[in-house]
């Protein structure tokens, strides 16, 4: 191959970028990044054989390729159709597009229960955001929501099928990380459901990373249930030396509380991706449940610092990189001494109280935890 | 250059003999305060009387139950990231079996504070609530010696329960009751 290999010209909301012969036009577009980029619900370029399932990803082809320049009858899943020389694709910038998209969001959230203020997803939910981005006000489904029964599947993993979309992401971690598989979908049509044969455990190493596969708030972290909310928790980016994994986390703290550990996003939601040691290539840094569920103390880590979040997350919130403290002249003024504080919160206020330790706590915590501290 | 006719010049002149003595001036103030006497008084002897607030007066918080008398808050944090002024904090906690009567959803604040030293009644919690459990009463945070008498926790701004104390949950409802 002393050639160089051909690249693909393809425009995407008049945006034309030159790819691989084999690239989707979900990838493509992502090259290009920003709002070009077709939102994925089930896609996850870190699975093999994900997407294609959801339909968020919907684009128009106006031009098949140069050769043949018709265009596509229908609207195509970006995710799984491949580019051709000389494609024109139109996200945005087709009502057509817009107006499915809209359809596809009412459909996805025919069953999806309306309770993000109890769940710990939210703020950092794909469906969320999508809705808010795609979606209508209303709903026009006027039946009961389909329910299912609670499932425990675990110490680690809580599961919410009602929340549930059916994107298969977190078989395909099962399958694709963990040594033996023990969940899947059961049955059919409106009754399938994300399930282990007969309430099995789902503890086998490698399983956590199907929190963070999970675009929505069915497959959540049991020992973060209801700590906190994700926006009022500092994420930082921390590292140690596991050798099972890459090591490389986002600790979610509060004060020195470490209150979740995940893996590191990149912009699309996705697990990051890191160069191998012996720099053949990049290897996705999915971690261990040693690292995500057992290693809850700041003293297990070493911090590199605040992560990147995005600023239009509401993670963001009441986090200011950058921020230069004043520094402190009463002591200084008064001559060595130190002001006399008129009331120190701590001796009042029963939230966040130094004896509950509640990243210690190994469910969700209960009126048992706080009781001993209430007058 | 005058940018009013009101302007007036100011006199410069030494005071007569007359004007120093001040006594036309004593006369003409306590012509009016004693004219006061017989004027309707502005003020009223609180708390005795107490004036009406309007409708739309934002006072101290209540945090709702339902019909049932379960506990609404579900501990959802929208309130406190809402807060321009960071005043409410919360510690969620999940419901055990056997206290469904008590909280209405799942989830719900095992703790729930205001800091009423730096809350400015603004309102916005109570418009970022999705469950309806936070409003705004027509009554203000009182008066305390201490700071510490003002920070106020769950026990504190709960309605009673409307199933057994009835009478209570009416009177804490207020003019909200006539609203509904």
């Amino acid at each position: 191959m002393s050639e160089a290999p051909k690249l693909f010209k393809v425009t995407i909301d008049n945006i034309t970028i030159d790819v691989e012969p084999g690239t989707t036009i979900l990838n493509a577009a992502r090259r290009i990044g920003g709002e070009v980029t077709p939102p994925a619900m089930c896609y996850y370029s870190k699975l093999e054989g994900s997407g294609g399932k959801c339909r968020t990803c919907l684009v128009e082809v106006a031009a098949g390729s140069t050769a043949d320049p018709r265009p596509m009858p229908k609207l195509v899943a970006s995710c799984r159709t491949t580019v051709m020389d000389g494609m024109v694709v139109k996200n945005i910038t087709s009502d057509k597009v817009l107006d499915a998209r809209n359809g596809v969001v009412e459909f996805l959230l025919i069953n999806h229960p309306l309770d993000c203020p109890i769940c710990d997803q939210a703020g950092e939910c794909h469906l969320q955001d999508l809705s808010y981005e795609h979606g209508k006000e209303g709903t026009r489904f006027e039946f009961k929501r389909r329910t299912f029964e609670k499932e425990d599947i675990g110490p680690y993993i809580q599961l919410h099928m009602t929340r549930c979309i059916l994107c298969y992401r977190c078989t395909y971690v099962a399958d694709q990380l963990t040594d033996h598989r023990v969940h899947g979908i059961l049955d059919r049509g409106d009754h399938a459901e994300i399930s282990t044969y007969i309430s099995k455990a789902i503890d086998n190493d490698f399983s956590g990373n199907m929190i963070d596969v999970c675009p929505v708030g069915a497959l959540t972290d049991k020992t973060f249930r209801f700590k906190n909310r994700v926006w009022f928790t500092k994420p930082v980016n921390a590292h140690r030396d596991c050798p099972t994994c890459c090591g490389k986390v986002t600790l979610w703290q509060r004060g020195d509380e470490v209150l979740r550990v995940t893996a590191r996003k990149d912009e699309w939601g996705e697990v990051m991706s890191y160069p191998r040691p012996d720099g053949s290539g990049n290897q996705t840094g999915w971690i261990c449940n040693t690292c995500r569920f057992d290693k809850k103390n700041t003293s297990d880590w070493v911090i590199e610092g605040l992560s990147n979040i995005n600023r239009h997350s509401v993670i963001s919130q009441g986090k200011y990189p950058g921020l230069v403290t004043p520094k402190e002249t009463i002591t200084e003024v008064m001559g060595g001494r130190d002001p006399k504080l008129l009331m120190d919160i701590h001796d009042v206020s029963g939230v966040n109280d130094p004896e509950v330790d509640l990243s210690k706590v190994a469910g969700a915590a209960t009126s048992k935890t706080f009781e001993k501290k209430e007058q | 250059m005058a940018l009013t006719n009101r302007s007036i010049q100011v006199d410069r002149k030494p005071m007569t003999w007359l004007e120093s003595i001040y006594l036309w001036n004593i006369v003409k103030g306590m012509a009016i305060t004693f004219s006061h006497l017989f004027k309707r008084r502005p003020t009223i002897s609180y708390p005795e009387q107490t004036r009406s607030f309007s409708k739309v007066f934002r006072g101290l918080h209540v945090l709702n139950r339902d019909e049932e008398g379960r506990e609404r808050c579900t501990a959802c944090g929208l309130c406190a990231v809402a807060c321009p002024a960071e005043a409410i904090t919360m510690e969620a906690a999940e419901r055990l079996p056997g206290e469904e009567g008590l909280y209405r959803e799942e989830k719900y604040a095992a703790r729930y504070e205001i800091n009423m030293l730096r809350c400015i009644f603004c309102g916005l919690c109570e418009e970022a609530c999705p469950k309806d459990a936070i409003y705004l009463s027509q009554t203000f945070a009182p008066a305390n010696y201490g700071r510490s008498g003002f920070i106020y926790k769950k026990n504190d701004l709960l309605i009673p329960n409307p199933l057994t104390e009835p009478e209570a949950y009416q009177k804490a409802l207020g003019e909200k009751a006539s609203k509904n």
